[in-house]
C-alpha cells in the first residue's frame, strides 16, 4: 500500500498476547440504560472498530474499557492471562489533550512524569521522529496544526507502550488528507497491539479494523462483526470494502436506494 | 523556553503599532487634563473646590519631598498587602478545590466575609493592629483575598475533563495530578484574579490610612482636606493613580511573561 510514512518501524516488538472479554456490561445515566447485557471480546493483537450513530454509547463503551465510566455501572472485564486490565490501557481521544504549557516532547513523556518516573526522552524523540514531528519537539501545541497535534497525541499514546490502545474518534476532527495519513500511520505503529477504535466513519472502520462492530439502538446492541480481508490500512477503493461499507450503512439504518452499489 | 511565535509577523505588527502603544497613554492623559481644565473654566469653581491642573502640578513639584515620603508608606502597604492577600487566597483556594469538606465549610465563611463592608472593618483593624503598617497591610490583604481565592478556586475546579481522564489512564497520583495538570491549568484564572486584586489593592491601604495613621497618602489627603488644601489632595490622588497604573502594568507584564502559552498572550496588540 502506498504510504507517505515510511520510517523505521517499531512497536511490533511486543505484540499483545491476551484476549479481553467484556461480559454483561451495563451502564445507565439518570436511570436510563445506555446499554445492558452487552458482551464484547477484543481478540489479542487485533484491531476492533466500533461504529454507530452519535449519542448511541460508543464512547461510553470505550470508556468502560478504560475504567473511566462512573456511576450506575455493572459487568465484568476479564483478560485471558488473568491479570487485571487496569493500568494496561493507553487512551487517545478526539481532542489531542496536549497540555498547552508543555512542549511537544514534554507532552509525549507526560505519563512518566505523572507517575513520578524518570522520563525516557530518547524514546520520546524517537517516537516523534516516527510520527513525523522530529522538528516540532520543542514547540508548544499552540504552534502546531490540527494534524500535527493528533500526531503528537499518537506519539504520547505509543510512549505509554501499553498492550491495549483505546481510541475515541481520534481522527474525526482532521481534514480528509490528514485523516488518511494518520490512519496509515496508526495502522502501522499499532500493529500487534489490541486496539479498540470508536468512529462514525464506516470507511475508516473498514480501512483499519480487523473486526468492525456496529452499535445501534437504545439501549444499544452490538451487531455481529464484519471482518474485512487483508492487512490494514486497506484500500478503500476495493469493491469488497465498498460492498462491506454498504452493509455497514445498512446496519446503521440507512435506506437502501436503487442506485446504491 | 522557545518563544518562536512567528517573529516576522510580530515585528511587523510592532513597528506598525509602536507609535500608538507609546502615544495612547499620552493622548488619554492630555485628554483627561484638558477635560479637567475645561470643567474648571465652565463651572468657574473656586480653587478650594476644584483647583486647575496647573496649580496641582505646582504643588506636586513644590511639595514633592513630603508627597514622596508619604507615598513610600502607601506603596509598601499596598505591595505587601497584595502579596499577602494573594498568598492567603492561594492557600484557601487549593484545599477548597481538593477536598470537598473544606469547600463546604469555607465557602459560606468566604461569602459572609464579603457581606461585611470593609470600611466598617478598618477601625477595628486599626484598634487591633495599631496605627502602623500592619493594619493597612491587613486591610489591603483582606480586599485582595476574595478575588484571588474565587478566581483561583474557579480555575482549579474547571480542569478540562479530558486531561483528567488521560491522567487517570496514565495512572497519575493525586499530588502529581495537582502539580502538573490542575495547578498550571488554573494559572490563567489565578492571573485574572490577581489583576483585579492589583487594581483594588491601593483602596485597602488608603482606607486604612484614613481611619488611623500618621503616614501615607491617605493620611496626607485627610489632613490637606481638613485645611482646604485641595491642590494637595489632588496631588495625592494623582500619585495614587500613577502608582496604581504602574503597578497594574508591571503585574500584567510579569503574568504574561510567566504564562506564554496562554492563548491571549500569544497575540499581543493586534
Amino acid at each position: 500500500m502506498r504510504s507517505t510514512e515510511y520510517a523505521p518501524q517499531m512497536a511490533q516488538n511486543n505484540p499483545t498476547r491476551f484476549d479481553i472479554a467484556l461480559r454483561a456490561a451495563r451502564v445507565a445515566f439518570n436511570g436510563v440504560d445506555i446499554f445492558h447485557d452487552l458482551d464484547l471480546t477484543l481478540q489479542e493483537g487485533s484491531f476492533t472498530c466500533l461504529l454507530g450513530p452519535s449519542g448511541v454509547g460508543k464512547s461510553t463503551l470505550l470508556r468502560y474499557f478504560a475504567g473511566l465510566v462512573e456511576g450506575d455501572v455493572s459487568g465484568t472485564i476479564t483478560c485471558s492471562d488473568n491479570i487485571a486490565l487496569d493500568g494496561r490501557v493507553a487512551y487517545m481521544a478526539q481532542q489531542d489533550l496536549l497540555l498547552p504549557w508543555r512542549s511537544v516532547l514534554e507532552n509525549v513523556v507526560l505519563g512518566a512524569v505523572l507517575r513520578d518516573e524518570k522520563p525516557d526522552y530518547e524514546k520520546a524523540s524517537h517516537l516523534l521522529t516516527e510520527v513525523g514531528l522530529r522538528d516540532a519537539a520543542n514547540l508548544r501545541p499552540a504552534e502546531l496544526s490540527g494534524g500535527m497535534k493528533q500526531r503528537a497525541a499518537l506519539a504520547r499514546t505509543l510512549m505509554e507502550d501499553r498492550p491495549v490502545v483505546l481510541m475515541d474518534e481520534p481522527f474525526s476532527a482532521l481534514d480528509p488528507l490528514n485523516r488518511l495519513r494518520l490512519q496509515e500511520l496508526a495502522a502501522r505503529v499499532l500493529r500487534g497491539k489490541t486496539v479498540l477504535l470508536v468512529t462514525h466513519d464506516p470507511l475508516e472502520a473498514l480501512r483499519l479494523g480487523d473486526r468492525v462492530h456496529v452499535l445501534t439502538g437504545s439501549p444499544a446492541r452490538l451487531q455481529d462483526a464484519i471482518t474485512p480481508k487483508g492487512q490494514s490500512p486497506r484500500n478503500i477503493a476495493d469493491p469488497e470494502i465498498l460492498a462491506q461499507q454498504a452493509e455497514l450503512l445498512g446496519q446503521l439504518g440507512a435506506e437502501r436506494s436503487e442506485g446504491a452499489a | 523556553m522557545s518563544t518562536q511565535n512567528n517573529p516576522h509577523t510580530n515585528k511587523k505588527a510592532l513597528s506598525e503599532h509602536r507609535w500608538l502603544i507609546l502615544a495612547r497613554p499620552l493622548i488619554i492623559i492630555i485628554a483627561l487634563i484638558a477635560t479637567w481644565q475645561l470643567l474648571v473654566i465652565v463651572t468657574s469653581a473656586p480653587k478650594y473646590m476644584l483647583p486647575p491642573p496647573a496649580d496641582v502640578w505646582h504643588t506636586l513639584i513644590a511639595r514633592h519631598a513630603v508627597l514622596l515620603d508619604h507615598a513610600k508608606y502607601t506603596i509598601a502597604e499596598t505591595v505587601i498587602g497584595l502579596f499577602a492577600g494573594a498568598a492567603l487566597g492561594t492557600l484557601a483556594a487549593i484545599p477548597m478545590a481538593l477536598f470537598s469538606p473544606v469547600r463546604f465549610w469555607l465557602m459560606p465563611i468566604l461569602l459572609v466575609s464579603q457581606a461585611i463592608p470593609f470600611f466598617a472593618l478598618a477601625p477595628l483593624l486599626v484598634l487591633w493592629l495599631g496605627f502602623g503598617l500592619a493594619s493597612k497591610i491587613a486591610m489591603a490583604a483582606l480586599i485582595i483575598f476574595f478575588p484571588v481565592t474565587v478566581a483561583f478556586f474557579d480555575g482549579l475546579s474547571r480542569t478540562e475533563t479530558g486531561w483528567l481522564d488521560l491522567a487517570r489512564t496514565m495512572g497519575a497520583g493525586r499530588w502529581r495530578l495537582l502539580t502538573h495538570i490542575r495547578l498550571p491549568a488554573a494559572l490563567p484564572a489565578f492571573a485574572s484574579g490577581f489583576r483585579v486584586a492589583t487594581a483594588v489593592a491601593p483602596i485597602g491601604a488608603v482606607i486604612g490610612e484614613w481611619v488611623g495613621s500618621s503616614h501615607g497618602l491617605g493620611y496626607l489627603m485627610l489632613h490637606a482636606n481638613a485645611r482646604v488644601q485641595i491642590d494637595m489632595v489632588f496631588a495625592c490622588l494623582l500619585i495614587l493613580c500613577a502608582f496604581s497604573i504602574t503597578q497594574y502594568f508591571i503585574v500584567d507584564r510579569v503574568l504574561r511573561a510567566a504564562l506564554p502559552w496562554q492563548p491571549d498572550s500569544l497575540k499581543p496588540v493586534r
